[in-house]
């Protein structure tokens, strides 16, 4: 159970499996998240189902190596199992029927919003989608969004590849030169916090309904915790039992912010182990 | 011989050790201790202690086979009625139960019933081959949601009584609150997976990391052949207190407090990777055995000051007396009828303060304890870096969410039809927290052993009204 039968190399830091995992293929639906772990000692961290596959069973993954956890996952080799599998979690994002939608997409954030892309096209919606990263050999998942795109914008921050800025900039740039946000009927904006944060505040201006993805920090994954608590519209929400996907409009930004690095020196000190080979 | 008024004490590790320590407090009865206690029995013919066990453990008998040294047999009498011994001689609330029915208790002190209970379990885990009765399959299959206290004793009975029984578990790891909840110094784990291979050696199959809701529905439970479903799934939802820094960095529930150190190891980082940070100065908003367990993990955990602040008195405390007794012993401070107000935060967002109230005692309220009510004008700030909410916990939404026909109170437990746990689904049976809200272990055992004993009648009798 849990035999990772692909693994792809996306950037030097962000990768993409595909997992054998039939029940929760089964149940999937665009939005829901899995909580996995990947050693008798290993913490459970939760990540985006960002594609799944029913007939062969299967659920695609894809985590950036940015803590110790998704490092020792990046370890893991084709044929190699995952220990522990947990899901569909969350509630499945709610999409529209018809209409146009602006779908924003910041680093690995590109991966939660691909499956709601999918299941947007499928459904015959008009997609604009603007995807970023840091660098042109960060931007991940260029051609499967481009083939659930009607258009597709890429950014980069330092300009290597694209529109020379942040995605929030780009969507701003379209508002103003063209692109109606009357005719919007909703924009999906999924990627680090900052991101988000600034793409609510361009499409707060312009008056457009926006959806997040919260990705905090939890423990089960069900409710149990409350780690994941997530201040919208001045009531606490648990990401994982209420979420993950917010008005975007609604959400605390900045106590989002802060609650995401309250492990920020045990991350450290995990890390140096980490790097110093210290394996379990 | 004369009757001891006063029962045998049990050996405790030193307070001034073990509160630096997750080895386990109480460290059991030697030999010679059981049976200098198990001699206090007087084997009354009518035994109220019986009346008092939510799972009528036969205990006059177990306790007479301790005296005449047969201690397997003694564990064989517990096992039959009770899947979980090792556990329920550790945490049940004896005082509140079998020991509070006891003859003896009127003149002097009860027999110690759950020390000699952990006796005999623990001496079978050390002496002893668990002995696994003999059971007739009759084939048919019955799901369980959650391998806590509740879903092990209704799998335990059921598969005693032939059933081929699956228990579906969310969590990687089976035993519920035992496992996530209850720190290591109280019960130790490996006692906790002993016996769940206790009962998985009765035929029982446990499904980890499996969600009943999301992996699967109960419905879909139906469709794959299950006959009957049980639902303890307990009460996972956490309650905060909806004032002002409730989601301050430091600010834990009790749930995610105590599950990152006893299912996540935190304690143990960064040996093990799920790190906590608890501070010198730990305030614990509660004061039941879960705030107990909390407290005293702070203190384990490093604190300097690790605090009990509870709005009622004293008396009102809901905690067992041992563990507020224990509590003491480490130096937890008590500050009782103190409410907090808001949690005050520093410049980065971290917990530096919390804002609280004195409270006098008015009028008995619904409960029948005495009503807390603020004294105006006493707020005051107590120096803390960490706290930690343990307020209790109400049942988890996911089930109502996802089943046709399984109704839940407003406050989230399910509402079942008799004592047996009927809900309002056909053939979907509920006990313990899911049902009750957090209580007890034994309460939970109690409700899956009625639950068991319900199904079995139901199954048998070939009706197919419900």
């Amino acid at each position: 159970m849990n035999e990772i039968l692909k693994k792809r190399v996306l950037t030097p830091v962000t990768k993409e499996i595909v997992v054998s995992a039939p029940r929760i293929a089964r149940k999937a639906q665009p939005g829901q998240f899995v909580i996995l772990r990947v050693s008798e000692e290993g913490e459970r961290i939760p990540l985006t189902i960002a594609d799944f596959d029913r007939e062969e069973g299967t659920v695609t993954l894809v985590y950036q190596e940015v803590g110790y956890t998704t490092r020792l996952l990046g370890k893991l080799e084709t044929n190699d199992s995952i220990m522990d599998l947990a899901g569909p979690l969350g509630l499945p994002a709610e999409l529209p029927e018809k209409g146009r939608v602006v779908a924003v997409g910041g680093g690995v954030g590109v991966a939660p919003l691909l499956p709601k892309c999918k299941e947007l096209h499928r459904r015959g919606i008009e997609l604009i989608s603007i995807i970023g990263a840091r660098s042109s050999d960060l931007v991940i998942l260029e051609d499967e969004m481009r083939a659930c795109s009607n258009e597709l914008h890429i950014c980069t921050d330092d300009g290597s590849r694209g529109f020379k800025g942040f995605v929030s900039d780009k969507l701003k740039q379209m508002f103003e030169t063209g692109l109606n946000p009357d005719e919007v009927d909703e924009v999906i904006a999924i990627g680090p916090i900052p991101m988000m944060k600034a793409t609510c505040a361009v499409t707060k201006e312009f008056g457009v309904k926006t959806w997040v993805s919260m990705n905090p920090i939890m423990v089960d994954g069900t409710g149990m915790c409350g780690a994941c608590r997530v201040t919208v519209g001045g009531e606490t929400k648990f990401a994982c039992v209420d979420g993950p996907m917010f008005d975007g409009h609604l959400v605390d930004w900045d106590e989002a912010w802060r609650r995401a690095n309250s492990y920020r020196e045990q991350e450290h000190i995990a890390n140096e182990r980490c790097r110093c080979g210290g394996e379990h | 011989m004369a009757l001891k008024k006063s029962r045998t004490e049990m050996p405790v590790q030193d307070p001034e050790v073990r509160k630096s320590n997750f080895d386990e407090v109480a460290l059991g009865y030697t030999e010679e201790m059981a049976l200098e206690e198990a001699s206090r029995c007087l084997n009354c013919k009518k035994p109220f202690c019986v009346d008092g066990c939510p799972v009528s453990v036969r205990i006059p008998e177990f306790i007479k086979l301790i005296t005449e040294k047969k201690y397997q047999e003694a564990i064989n009498v517990v096992k039959s009625t009770n899947s979980l011994p090792a556990v329920c001689g550790r945490v049940c609330p004896q005082e509140l139960q079998c020991e509070s029915k006891c003859i003896l208790g009127r003149r002097g002190e009860p027999v110690a019933i759950g020390r000699l209970e952990r006796f005999v379990a623990d001496w079978e885990m050390e002496h002893g081959n668990a002995e696994v009765p003999e059971i007739k399959p009759n084939g048919k299959k019955v799901a369980i949601v959650g391998a806590g206290p509740a879903g092990l004793t209704c799998a335990g009975d059921l598969a005693r009584l032939g059933y081929d029984v699956t228990i579906f578990e969310s969590l990687h790891e089976p035993g519920g609150v035992l496992i996530y909840g209850i720190p290591e110094f109280r019960l130790p784990k490996d006692i906790v997976r002993r016996e769940v291979d206790y009962v998985k050696s009765l035929g029982v199959k446990i499904e980890t990391s499996f969600i009943i809701g999301r992996t699967m529905t109960i419905e879909e439970l139906f469709d794959n052949g299950f006959e009957a479903v049980f639902i303890g799934s307990g009460a996972g939802l956490p309650m905060f207190m909806r004032i002002p820094g409730e989601n301050l960095n430091g600010v834990y529930s009790a749930n995610e407090y105590l599950t990152r150190i006893n299912l996540m190891k935190a304690y143990k980082f960064p040996e093990f990777d799920t790190p906590i940070v608890s501070g010198k100065k730990v305030a614990v908003v509660g004061a039941g055995n879960v705030a107990m367990d909390a407290v005293r993990c702070a203190l384990r955990l490093g604190a300097e000051k690790a605090m009990i602040v509870y709005r009622r008195g004293r008396e009102e405390m809901p905690a067992r007396a041992e563990e507020i007794h224990h509590a003491e012993e480490e130096g937890v401070e008590f500050h009782l009828l103190t409410n907090p107000v808001q949690i005050l935060g520093d410049e980065k967002g971290w917990v530096k303060g919390m804002e609280c109230i004195r409270m006098e005692l008015g009028e008995p309220d619904k409960s029948g304890r005495r009503r807390p009510v603020p004294i105006q004008g006493s707020e005051f700030v107590m120096d803390v870096d960490t706290v930690i909410m343990a307020l209790g916990t109400s049942p988890n939404p996911i089930l109502v969410q996802t089943t046709d026909g399984l109704d839940a109170h407003k406050w989230g437990g399910l509402i079942t039809q008799s004592e047996a746990g009927r809900t309002t689904k056909s053939r979907v049976w509920a006990g313990g927290d899911a049902v009750t809200g957090s209580a007890t272990v034994i309460l939970a055992m109690g409700a899956g052993k009625a639950a068991a004993k319900n199904i079995h009648e139901y199954l048998e009798s070939g009706k197919t009204d419900w």
